[in-house]
């Protein structure tokens, strides 16, 4: 089962190396990775996209967040939430049926056309990964020559944000 | 500054300016800070600056200069878990630091507290292959809780502060801080900081209040219930909760290798040690429980046997510090993340004060009747030293009161089986990792900790050959180490699989050319020994334990003798082959 993992760790050096390490090192699995600064450039954002079962998960879950510097690590997946992938694919169609089919399909998935020459063109193509990938499935046949894709962003929906926030509280009261 | 007559400081602005010194000098200042007395270490080019400000510390920081970086870090893992403290090691860049890897990897599997200080060439020599130059960040992420680079002369003062804690707290282990030798020799204003910022660590104390209290009405409850606890006691100083636990609920305590001590073994509830090699009743009792009770450990491959036979009707309660060994291999009904010692404190706070026994007795009756089954024994024999004989002999003679570090094979087991430890941080052996070698350095940094106490290494004729060169380093602290070696001409263990398993098929396991240990220790400047015959183990054993200084002790054991009873690899705890 896919599950995209949303870790904050202090940003300093090494440290994303530390968390790439630890997957390799204990045979778990990356699919996508993205790293970023957040707000606070003192904190980066990671986003890893894996596969495990739930056992698997929850030692990565835990081997991560054991890391001195990782100061969070919330599995997205089992929470409300909103992902996206941005991806490049280069098409190669020159002008004629073929290339009308793929501006088609473009225009239905919602893809930018980027650049156009007479051997292809290039699209941009934003959405859930189930989303993109099926545009590349669609544009295979028609002679896809290279794609480039971001990797899976995510961020929990402002309804979960409220529900842990009211359920804190409910923590706090008990205690 | 100045103090008036008055006792009133003069010129309190001038007395805040803090001094400036080099950085070789902050690192030790900041060591003393932490309480540090002790390094062991071996000098490098890249090390330069801190060994010269060493020369200046004597009296405050005693160096011990070890014959190869992998025994001054085994030495110092010694030391920490002899006494508990943080053990250090400085040592070069280069091969100075891949040498100290196999140390540093050893303290991470067993939880060991330890800093490594790593010479590193210049800065602006990083990354362009320098001489001596090696990414030992890099080597050592893996194998360390956590590690440094200092690039900065300001900073060594609050890496060390936060070095110490991070190795010293939750689940422990080795943190190594990695120097560039500039970085050393430039000077800043040494300001040691009070507290550490690391919003990220969290050292998971206290257990959850509300799982304790459900843990304890299960323990309550139970009808063949087991303690089964390992390392965590120890590094947790939680002997004393466990007897107080164990006697009010008179349950049955099994410990591991890693936990062997922090249960007396002979009080009337210890089962002694479980497992691959551990009492036959102590594996029966585990399989056969309703209710596991785990402290302390990790449920480790060599202690489950094949996971699927494991305990197929008990309930689990697992507490330990690090919650990423909650549910790593079996999985737990109750989970408690939480350091040993507060965690027991907590349950026996719901306890009442008289155990149950009525309950309980058909359980203890079922576990004697195992008892009967199998009890642990051996051929003896007139003609052959039986290794299992001296380690009973070891046992007799030290009244079950020495510190006894071990490397790991036959005679790891055999001690484990036949030493019948009294307290905690008395065994001393490479758990984890498995490291030939370990034993004599952790021995000797274990009696350089404790000069007052009786050290043994208990070591094989293969491991012992790994580092004997430390005979060099206990003659010239003048140690009172003793040295027993277990010597079967053979690689003992990896022989007695190739039996079993392997049709007898002799592979590379014949050390049959082997250095004269007696003269190899007289080489040193050490006493050696040697005993061929049972009828001169006991004299051979008392002599040697009661000469000071160092001395080896060759004990020429039973060449081809197995150690038993034992779970063959794949299979379940219940099939224990006997012999």
């Amino acid at each position: 089962m896919r599950h995209t993992l949303s870790i904050l760790v202090e940003n300093r050096p090494g440290e994303l190396a530390r968390i790439v390490n630890l997957f390799s090192a204990r045979g778990f699995n990356i699919e996508s990775l993205t790293v970023a600064e957040t707000l606070d450039r003192n904190v980066s954002h990671i986003s890893i996209v894996t596969v495990g079962d739930d056992k698997t998960i929850e030692q990565i879950t835990k081997q991560v967040d054991k890391q001195v510097r990782v100061l969070q690590v919330r599995d997205v997946s089992s929470l409300k939430h909103i992902e996206r992938e941005m991806a490049f694919i280069n098409v190669a169609v020159g002008p004629g049926a073929a290339r009308q089919e793929v501006l088609n399909l473009a225009s239905v998935f919602g893809a930018k056309l980027l650049e156009i020459n007479e051997e292809g063109l290039i699209l941009e193509v934003t959405g859930e990964w189930s989303k993109v990938w099926g545009l590349v499935q669609q544009l295979e046949p028609l002679g896809v020559r290279e794609i480039v894709r971001s990797g899976v962003l995510a961020i929990t929906s402002l309804s979960e944000r409220s529900a842990e926030q009211q359920s804190r509280a409910v923590d706090e009261a008990a205690d | 500054m100045s103090v008036s007559a008055m006792g009133v400081v003069e010129d309190p602005s001038a007395a805040a300016v803090p001094e400036e010194m080099r950085g070789a000098r902050i690192l030790c200042e900041a060591l003393v800070r932490e309480g540090v007395d002790t390094i062991f270490g071996y000098p490098g080019g890249a090390v330069l600056h801190i060994y010269d400000e060493l020369v200046n510390m004597r009296g405050q920081l005693r160096h011990v200069l070890s014959r190869h970086e992998q025994g001054a870090v085994h030495m110092a893992e010694g030391y920490a878990k002899a006494t508990g403290k943080t053990g250090v090691a400085l040592v070069t860049s280069g091969p100075g630091a891949t040498n100290a890897v196999t140390g540093i990897a050893n303290a991470f599997m067993d939880s060991t507290p330890l800093v490594v200080i790593s010479g590193q060439v210049p800065r602006k020599l990083l990354g362009t292959d320098a001489f001596q130059e090696i990414d030992t960040i890099g080597i050592t992420r893996p194998c360390t809780k956590y590690n440094y680079l200092v690039r900065d002369v300001r900073e060594i003062a609050s890496v060390v502060k936060e070095a110490f804690h991070i190795a010293s707290t939750g689940r422990p282990g080795p943190v190594l801080i990695d120097i560039p030798k500039d970085v050393t020799a430039e000077k800043a204003p040494f300001v040691y900081p009070e507290k550490v910022a690391l919003p990220g660590y969290n050292e998971n104390r206290l257990g959850d209040p509300r799982a304790v209290k459900r843990a304890v009405e299960s323990m309550l409850a139970a009808e063949r219930p087991i303690l089964y606890v390992g390392g965590g006691v120890i590094h947790a100083n939680g002997g004393a909760e466990l007897l107080e636990l164990a006697e009010k609920l008179h349950i049955p305590v099994t410990p591991t290798l890693m936990g062997l001590g922090c249960f007396p073994t002979g009080h009337p509830l210890c089962l002694g040690m479980l497992g691959m090699h551990g009492m036959y009743w102590a594996n029966m009792a585990i399989s056969d429980s309703d209710l596991i009770i785990g402290i302390g450990v990790r449920f480790d491959d060599r202690v489950t046997g094949a996971l699927e036979k494991f305990a197929p009707h008990a309930e689990v309660i697992h507490v330990d510090v690090d919650p990423a060994s909650i549910n790593k291999n079996v999985r737990a009904h109750h989970s408690i993340v939480g350091d040993a010692r507060s965690v027991m404190g907590q349950m026996i706070d719901l306890l009442p004060d008289a155990p149950d026994a009525e309950r309980l007795a058909p359980w203890w009756r079922q576990i004697d009747e195992w008892k009967q089954h199998a009890p642990l024994s051996y051929e003896r024999s007139d003609a052959v030293i039986k290794p299992q004989h001296l380690c009973e002999e070891v046992y007799r003679l030290t009244k079950g009161e020495a510190i006894i570090a071990t490397d790991v094979g036959q005679h790891q087991m055999w001690l484990a089986q036949y030493y019948r430890f009294k307290g905690p941080r008395q065994s001393l052996t490479s758990g984890g990792l498995g490291t030939m070698g370990y034993g004599f350095p952790a021995a000797l940094g274990a009696q350089i900790a404790m000069p007052d106490r009786q050290v043994i290494a208990f070591v094989g004729d293969g491991g012992f050959q790994m580092t004997a060169q430390e005979l060099a380093t206990a003659v010239q602290t003048k140690a009172n180490v003793k040295v027993i070696i277990l010597n079967n001409m053979y690689l003992g263990m990896v022989r007695q699989w190739q039996e079993i398993f392997y049709d007898r098929a002799y592979s590379e396991v014949d050390m049959l050319c082997q250095p004269n240990f007696v003269k190899l220790a007289e080489a040193y400047g050490a006493v050696g020994l040697r005993a061929l015959y049972p009828s001169e183990l006991s004299d051979v054993l008392e002599r040697g334990l009661a000469t000071p200084g160092c001395v080896v002790m060759d004990i020429v054991v039973a060449a081809e003798e197995n150690v038993y009873p034992m779970i063959p690899p794949g299979a379940g705890l219940k099939e224990m082959v006997l012999r």
